[in-house]
């Protein structure tokens, strides 16, 4: 049978937002142009070129970076702490009033559905806004020891899966606590934070307080290198960590990195199903699976194993993949070709190691970059899909007998960012959690954020906190 | 009018326990069985029930696909009067209602049924004789439930015997939060064989049982006793239908015929009173259980003042602007 009710496209309206065909770097409070070789960025659902986007050369980055030294030293550093703070309020209500022109483009430039960047990531990044405005004026209280004091200039260089939320992890804590700014966007993603160096300007942030310097990975290395950057932060893959890490390694420079992880999801047989499922699905695919703390691994009670499996796959099969501008869409567009290409390359590498792919019927339009959500069942840990982080739709499910071996599997990873733990026994999530090497545990529940929730890994998941009280204190002296 | 209670008779004998469904034969046994039973059903997680009506409650319905939802909005409506004012007038307006829900639009469909009390039931079969709507009627000593089983019987009786196609009861919700499930259990049971050919909905009164675990657990217990239907509440308790609720009792149905091949309807009722509301019910029915529950045999929507609201919408549709509270009838 046919279902009757179809429901209609419903596109969120693309006139709310005026994308300029070309972009420069925003230095020094003014938009210039770069020196490097422009390149363009794509709405990735469907290939069409948005706009030409500034490179900023060594000389840009240097630029930038002496603008930062200079508000940090006049203005911004000088500043009474409260009037930071009202900057920053000011900023996070002017995310809010502008808020469906940041959740439309950051669809159409990052390809994930409109229900996401419009409930998910511009609002969480307006509370991350509000959040350190609020301690802008009260960091002798955060427990950090007496007077805190800024750093100076950091340099940040954020990813393309959360565009805007990456931002204002990274600008929102270093600017309450008194430093200023040089942020790289990732090259396939750089619209919504131009948008944001609009809402700078808006708000009379003074000039060079932040500086947004767009490029690839030479422009970052540029950012990080700076020999007058007194602290980076980074996001992103492991690899690109642990070359910045090579770079700053031997200087004064503070450092913290946020890089990938390999998230297990233990279901027990107690737990509530229903429930579980949704998690599940929000764990791997919201996003495309775009997240670093992603519940790629199912760790699912034996016992339970076929009814969570059978649940999950009928429920797999109710996901909406299409257009990320549709209301209705769940899932939306891979970023990028290139993480296309990693996808499907280790979805090969899966099926050649002897697991069990299983994807529903779900059609795929014909342009655009796009993959549909997969599970692999029959995994075992030591197959590339259960260690490897794939940062795509795809689901490795592993089963085990007893608590101990769920914390053992769990933590068999070179990862330790995110762990997830569904059973409605109160005691035992106590007792896992406690055992878990991951810097944040859910229990019952995936994927929830929260400015005051300090968030970061373990192991090969990178150091340091963003969020929180503890966030702050990547960016003062003294604390650690 | 018949009237077949007779408060002098004696009591009818304890009918034998009907045996619930394959694979679940042996769960009713004893107390402590069927216990184990209800209380071995997964858990239901309030928070992450809630966080998952709220996405689906995101759906943006347009265009067709509204249009062809407010059409089988209309046909699902059990368009409901349960007054102590009503009167045979108030319940042939209503049925008059049902059949023509909007007067100046032939294309509008009638409703599934109209809900009344059971001493009424007579009325409203005679206004909907030949039309294919249902009457329904209220039995078992609504809404309480607070009445000997002997009383309930001859309640149901009563009401089919007056032309009640369909009989909405009450389970006994004190029996329930007790503990007693297989007085419940036989209850149901006992209605489900004074109901003959009548179709059976059992009322759970969600908002007094008030945990989804409960809503669970009862929402099994009715299925696996024989119920046609299972129904969130009587409207006069607040809380009625939720969206976490419905859900709730959407999976059941779901669960349930995949596990004895027996499908079972579900009727929100009470609280639903705008379109924006019942297209949300919609959604849930189609993501949760699947579009085998999108006809008016196997959801209903309990309610009175939703159906203007539906014919309002469905004007603005057919003629681009909203009229007012004037151009649809008071009930």
């Amino acid at each position: 049978m046919t279902n009757p009710f179809q429901y209609a496209p419903a596109p969120e309206s693309r006139s709310i937002v005026d994308v300029a065909p070309s972009h420069g770097l925003f230095v020094d409070g003014e938009f210039v142009d770069g020196t490097g070789t422009p390149f363009k960025t794509v709405n990735p659902a469907t290939e069409e070129v948005l706009s030409e986007i500034a490179c900023a050369s060594d000389a840009d980055v240097d630029r930038a970076v002496k603008a930062a030294r200079r508000a940090f030293t006049r203005t911004w550093g000088p500043m009474r702490p409260a009037d930071r703070g009202k900057y920053l309020f000011r900023i996070a209500r002017l995310l809010q009033e502008r808020a469906r022109e940041f959740a439309v483009l950051e669809s159409l430039d990052n390809g994930k559905p409109i229900r996401e960047s419009r409930d998910v990531d511009v609002p969480l990044a307006a509370a991350h806004f509000f959040y350190h405005a609020g301690w802008a004026d009260k960091l002798d209280w955060a427990g950090l020891g007496p007077g805190p004091r800024p750093l100076g200039v950091a340099g940040q260089v954020i990813p393309w899966n959360f565009p805007l939320l990456m931002l204002a992890w990274k600008v929102a804590p270093a600017l309450a606590t008194g430093n200023t700014v040089v942020l790289k966007p990732a090259e396939t993603t750089p619209l919504t934070a131009l948008l944001f160096a609009e809402v700078c300007r808006q708000a009379d942030l003074p000039p060079g307080v932040v500086n947004i310097v767009t490029g690839a990975g030479e422009t970052g290395r540029a950012v990080v290198e700076h020999a007058d950057v007194d602290k980076v932060a980074f996001t992103g893959s492991t690899e690109v960590g642990r070359s910045i890490a090579r770079a700053v390694a031997g200087t004064r420079k503070r450092l913290t990195l946020e890089l990938g992880g390999k998230a297990a999801n233990i279901v027990f047989d107690d737990a509530p199903v229903d429930q579980a499922v949704e998690g599940i699905v929000q764990g791997i695919f919201s996003n495309q699976g775009h997240v670093c703390c992603a519940g790629s691994r199912l760790l699912v009670q034996e016992n339970v194993h076929d009814e969570v499996i059978a649940s999950l796959q009928r429920r797999i099969g109710t996901l909406r993949l299409g257009d990320p501008l549709d209301k209705n869409t769940d899932i939306g567009a891979i970023n990028s070709a290139e993480q296309l290409a990693r996808i499907r390359e280790l979805v090969d590498v899966g099926e050649a190691e002897g697991a069990h792919r299983w994807q529903p019927a779900c059609e795929l339009p014909d342009r655009g970059f796009w993959f549909p959500p997969t599970v692999f069942t029959e995994v075992s840990p030591a197959h590339r899909i259960a260690r490897d982080e794939v940062f795509g739709p795809v689901l490795s499910v592993l089963t085990f007998r007893t608590p101990d071996e769920a914390v053992a599997k769990a933590n068999n990873t070179t990862y330790g960012l995110s762990a997830g733990v569904w059973t409605e026994k109160g005691s035992r999530i106590l007792a896992v959690t406690d055992r878990l090497r991951a810097g944040v545990v859910w229990a019952n529940t995936f994927n929830k954020f929260d400015p005051t929730s300090p968030f970061g890994g373990y192991k090969q998941s990178g150091y340091g906190r963003e969020g929180g009280r503890q966030g702050l204190a990547a960016y003062l002296e003294g604390a650690q | 009018m018949t009237h077949v209670l007779d408060p002098g008779a004696p009591a009818a004998a304890v009918p034998p326990r009907r045996e619930p469904p394959a694979p679940y034969r042996d769960v009713t046994r004893s107390d402590a069985a069927f216990r184990a039973f209800l209380h071995g059903l997964p858990g239901v997680d309030q928070v992450g029930a809630e966080a998952r009506t709220a996405v689906l409650a995101t759906r943006s319905i347009k265009t067709t696909a509204k249009a062809w939802a407010i059409d089988t909005a209309i046909s699902m409506i059990d368009l409901t009067t349960l007054e102590g004012a009503d009167t045979p007038g108030k319940v042939r307006s209503l049925a008059a209602k049902a059949r023509r829900p909007d007067p100046t639009d032939p294309t509008c469909p009638p409703v599934a049924a109209v809900c009344v009390y059971g001493d009424l039931a007579g009325v409203a079969r005679e206004a909907l004789s030949g039309t294919g709507i249902n009457v329904a009627a209220v039995a078992t000593a609504f809404p309480s439930g607070r009445a000997s089983r002997a009383v309930k019987l001859a309640d149901v009786r009563d009401a089919v015997a007056n032309g009640a196609d369909e009989i909405d009861m009450v389970i006994d919700r004190g029996a329930f939060l007790a503990g007693r499930h297989r007085d419940v259990y036989d209850e149901i049971v006992a209605v489900r064989e004074a109901c003959g050919d009548a179709h059976l909905k059992v009322i759970l009164e969600t908002g007094e049982l008030v945990t989804l675990d409960n809503v669970r657990r009862a929402s099994w217990l009715a299925m696996l006793a024989g119920g046609d239907f299972i129904k969130t509440s009587t409207g006069k308790i607040s809380p009625a239908a939720t969206l976490p609720v419905c859900l709730v009792m959407m999976e059941a149905v779901r669960d349930f015929r995949a596990a004895t091949g027996r499908q079972v309807g579900v009727k929100p009722a009470g609280g639903i009173r705008t379109t924006k509301d019942a297209i949300r019910h919609l959604v849930l029915v189609n993501e949760v259980a699947g579009p085998d529950w999108l006809t008016p045999d196997w959801f209903r929507i309990g309610a009175s003042s939703l159906l203007n609201d539906l014919l309002l919408q469905r004007q603005k549709l057919h003629t681009g602007h909203y009229s007012g509270p004037d151009h649809v009838s008071v009930d």
